[in-house]
């Protein structure tokens, strides 16, 4: 009992406190009395309804265009004779893994509407002169933020509708046919009505990925001269900061994401009823034929644009002098490398606070998320309900939201934590704490207690049964947690960006800091590190685990 | 600004108590000694990260035990996050080197400063330094204006301000942000002084990229990215005109904002000698000397020669600028200027 209520007040403290912070601060003038004032300001301004109002439509654009591109790529995985299926899953892995803002200074590169390389080619192509005719793609723009945004966001709409199709019988399907319905027919009021949930719940959790991003609207929707919530929010943050206004314009963000993660959770829900029986058959793969090409064509586009072109672009930029110019033998250095590894001072310092960070968040949040989660699955405590709404709550909050939070929370004493890394390490533990939960979940919803309840009938006690029996079956799943937490840890830059100073720099800051000098070399060096990094650690998952991420 | 008072004297009362003991102005062996055990020099600076990198590099080779630490950003930037470090009792800094002047009047009313009067600085002419010896003018650039030579002919290309609102520059141009660069904003008070925010307002209307640094927007130019350059570091265009990049600059006839950017060193540096070891060495011909022919500055040094290519300050003709009279005005400056371009 005492050890339960311990946990509930580390998890009170982590999530609930900030946004407790967030609620009175967003209700407090700057005399310190009760106001009203901050939210009048944000209903009145229309510096601030615009900015919601672009969040607003362009999350939705990113799950539309998210809904129609990853529905089919999810179809054809789970239903269709495509060929190179696993390659598939593995490039849209490699696009899930890629942080958004990398994809972001990469389409800079490549769908700038003059100098990027592929509105370069295109004026080529067809003799055309950039600023005379109109570019093919330009990045610095609404659209181009959406599609940006997209491009790493469709593996979780994929992910939803491959997983929702696979857990569908393939015998519902077949019966259809055998009575006669051609395999439209059957697609349209068979498979997808029982897939549709899993379509919408997909559509809100790519709504909220792109609500909640930083990076790409910094990096594509600035220059253009157009505000997102997220950018607003960092913006009053320039010192001096103006709290009050940053709290309350947090508020709405918040809203939205409670609301979407309500939503989807009625529409989960309802799925379970479709699927009657135990495990079904061997799902029928429907022969493609010539559709093969265009399926595959599809797939070439999507992940031609989030993986082979940025991925491309960055290595090409991180050797060459001049980015825009042609990469002949004059162009081509090594000075970029050199530079970043041995003359920016900013390289070790940003290298070693990220790893602590991914390493110790990595370390706290599993340890955290295996305790609550065997107390909530085993139900040995009280309230373990509680301890189990707390641990996911923080999917509902925007990094940049829950950055106001713990700001206002740890910049005052006691816990002066501000300028220090505690409390970037505090954002990323309570961030990835529900990513945590559930990867811990499904590992031990997978160990029946039958294991546990026979070592303890042979007289082991509780914790012996633990360690001998639970530890070693949910080891690789603790395992896949831990790397889990330190990817989602070293590439976070959405809270990030209102923690740190000038000792606590990551290399998420310090790749945002030389984009506003558009130093694009030593950018591209550190971009290609990260990737090796993420890879590398993806690769051990896969070993320690052979588990499907995607 | 009650709000922005109360921070700033929250930051006095816990900031103006530390006392240093006087420390020798030049740079002596026993200084050398202490600086070594302090072990670093952390070195805040809006100059270009290259040429900052670069200066550190020489530093280190002169004084191989004593590291240095860049942390560079956008001059407005930097006085943001050291102000928000004082006002968390974070202390960070030693030197800091920033492009818009009237920060050092600011830290020097605070009583943030160290007075310290490099060797060197006794030499320079008495208005770029610090009466009270608190800070001198490090270096200083233009905010010239530039344009792509592949993108423009020069027959065609801007000669003023005034030619940038002509409609066929409209999509083509590129700007920094004042909220960011004090470049940009001491380029945009003498603009302001000169054509009025009235002018602003029209070439706001100009469909303008808006890019923070102006360290960024000659390498936007150079890139073909856009055609004209509406403000930008002189110094950088001499950097991109070296690396044989297809740009010129240009200084408009209505006159080119001339930008001072002093170093000081912090009261409470938490490496006060090594501070002073770097301070001193920054002012010396040899980084003076540096700064100008690898960074393309204005020295203000006496003895520092310029290349024969860049043309001479007194064949320009040039705005002012004014610390002391734009520092009231830099909020409303943020501000309206936030409100015609956004972020």
């Amino acid at each position: 009992m005492p050890f339960s209520l311990a946990i509930v007040l580390v998890l009170l403290v982590l999530v609930l406190l900030p946004m407790v912070w967030l609620a009175v601060t967003s209700l407090r003038s700057d005399s310190g009395g009760p106001t009203l004032g901050n939210y009048r300001q944000l209903v009145g301004d229309a510096s601030f309804l615009r900015p919601l109002f672009t969040t607003l439509w362009t999350s939705a654009a990113v799950g539309t265009v998210c809904l129609l591109f990853a529905a089919p790529m999810g179809w054809l995985v789970s239903r269709s004779d495509l060929p190179g299926k696993r390659a598939l899953r593995l490039l849209i892995l490699a696009s899930f893994a890629t942080p958004p803002f990398l994809g972001a200074f990469a389409w800079v590169l490549l769908g700038g509407p003059n100098a990027g390389l592929i509105n370069q080619w295109y004026y080529a192509l067809f003799g055309l002169k950039p600023f005379e005719a109109s570019p093919l793609i330009n990045i610095f723009s609404a659209g181009g933020m959406v599609f940006v945004m997209a491009l790493y966001t469709f593996p979780y709409v994929f992910t939803f509708i491959a997983n929702g199709l696979d857990v569908i019988p393939g015998e519902l399907e077949e019966a259809s046919s055998i009575l006669g319905a051609p395999a439209w027919r059957t697609a349209l009021d068979v498979t997808f009505p029982l897939v549709l949930p899993a379509l919408l719940a997909g559509f809100l959790v790519a709504f909220l990925q792109a609500m909640t991003l930083f990076g790409p609207p910094a990096i594509l929707a600035l220059p253009a001269r157009i505000d997102t919530m997220t950018t607003k929010i960092w913006s009053l943050f320039q010192f001096p900061p103006q709290l009050g206004l940053a709290a309350a314009a947090s508020v709405p963000l918040l809203v939205v994401a409670i609301a979407l993660l309500r939503t989807q959770t009625l529409l989960m829900g309802r799925r379970g009823y479709s699927i009657i029986g135990g495990k079904s058959g061997a799902i029928t793969q429907h022969p493609l034929g010539a559709w093969k090409v265009p399926a595959l064509a599809l797939f070439a586009v999507v992940l031609g644009c989030s993986i082979l072109l940025p991925y491309g672009v960055l290595l090409r930029t991180a050797f060459v002098r001049n980015w825009s110019a042609p990469a002949g033998l004059a162009n081509l250095t090594l000075d970029n490398w050199r530079f970043v590894f041995i003359e920016f001072s900013q390289t070790r310092l940003a290298l070693l606070n990220t790893f602590a960070l991914g390493v110790t968040a990595a370390t706290a949040g599993t340890v955290l998320a295996t305790v609550i989660g065997y107390l909530c699955i085993r139900r040995l405590v009280w309230g373990h309900s509680v301890l189990g709404f707390l641990a996911t709550a923080p999917v509902a909050i925007p990094g940049i939201v829950l950055a106001v939070g713990l700001f206002l929370a740890y910049t005052h004493p006691p816990l002066m934590l501000y300028g220090t890394l505690a409390i970037i390490f505090l954002a990323y533990v309570t961030k990835e704490m529900p990513v945590g939960y559930q990867q811990i979940r499904a590992a031990l919803t997978a160990v029946h207690p039958e294991l546990e309840d026979a070592s303890r009938i042979f007289g082991a006690t509780r914790l012996r049964a633990l360690r001998d029996v639970t530890a070693p079956l949910i080891r690789n799943g603790v395992i896949a947690t831990w790397i889990l937490i330190f990817l989602g840890s070293i590439r976070e830059l959405s809270a990030t960006i209102l923690l740190f100073t000038a000792r606590t720099k990551t290399i998420s800051v310090t790749m945002f800091d030389l984009r506003e000098s558009n130093d694009w070399g030593p950018i591209a060096v550190l971009s290609i590190t990260m990737l090796l990094i993420t890879f590398a650690m993806i690769a051990l998952v896969t070993r320690f685990t052979q588990r499907r991420i995607i | 600004m009650t709000g922005i008072a109360r921070l700033l004297m929250s930051g006095l009362l816990t900031w103006s108590a530390v006392a240093i003991p006087a420390l020798a102005q030049e740079t002596t062996q026993a200084m050398l000694d202490a600086a070594a055990k302090e072990g670093k020099v952390v070195w805040y600076s809006s100059v270009d990260v290259k040429v900052a990198e670069a200066i550190a590099q020489a530093f280190k080779a002169a004084y191989p035990k004593i590291d240095v630490d860049v942390e560079r950003s956008g001059s407005e930037r930097v006085f943001q996050r050291i102000n928000q470090e004082h006002q968390s009792g974070i202390r960070n800094v030693d030197v800091v080197n920033s492009s818009d002047a009237s920060h050092f009047l600011f830290w020097k009313q605070q009583k943030w400063l160290a007075a310290h009067t490099p060797p060197d600085v006794k030499r320079y002419a008495p208005q770029f330094k610090d009466p009270d010896g608190y800070y001198a003018d490090w270096r200083a650039t233009l905010s010239v204006m530039g344009y792509n030579t592949n993108l423009v002919a020069e027959k065609d290309a801007p000669k003023s301000y005034a030619d940038l609102l002509d409609p066929r520059w409209k999509g083509k141009l590129v700007k920094s942000h004042p909220g960011y660069s004090g470049t940009s904003l001491t380029g945009t008070y003498a603009i302001v002084k000169v054509l009025g925010w009235d002018y602003l307002a029209k070439l706001a209307k100009q469909d303008v990229q808006q890019l923070q640094s102006t360290t960024a927007t000659p390498k936007s130019i150079a890139s073909g990215e856009r055609a004209v350059m509406v403000d930008g570091n002189e110094y950088n265009m001499f950097i991109e005109i070296d690396r044989k990049s297809p740009v010129k600059i240009i200084y408009p006839t209505e006159g080119t904002p001339f930008v001072t950017s002093p170093t000081a060193i912090f009261a409470d540096a938490p490496h006060p000698n090594a501070a002073r070891v770097f301070q001193n060495f920054l002012y010396t011909v040899k980084a003076q000397q540096l700064v100008v022919d690898m960074g393309g500055a204005r020295s203000l040094h006496p003895d520092v020669k310029e290349p024969a290519n860049r043309t001479p300050l007194s064949k320009i003709k040039l705005l002012p600028d004014d610390p002391a009279a734009m520092l009231p005005l830099v909020g409303e400056i943020k501000k309206r200027y936030t409100e015609l371009f956004g972020n």
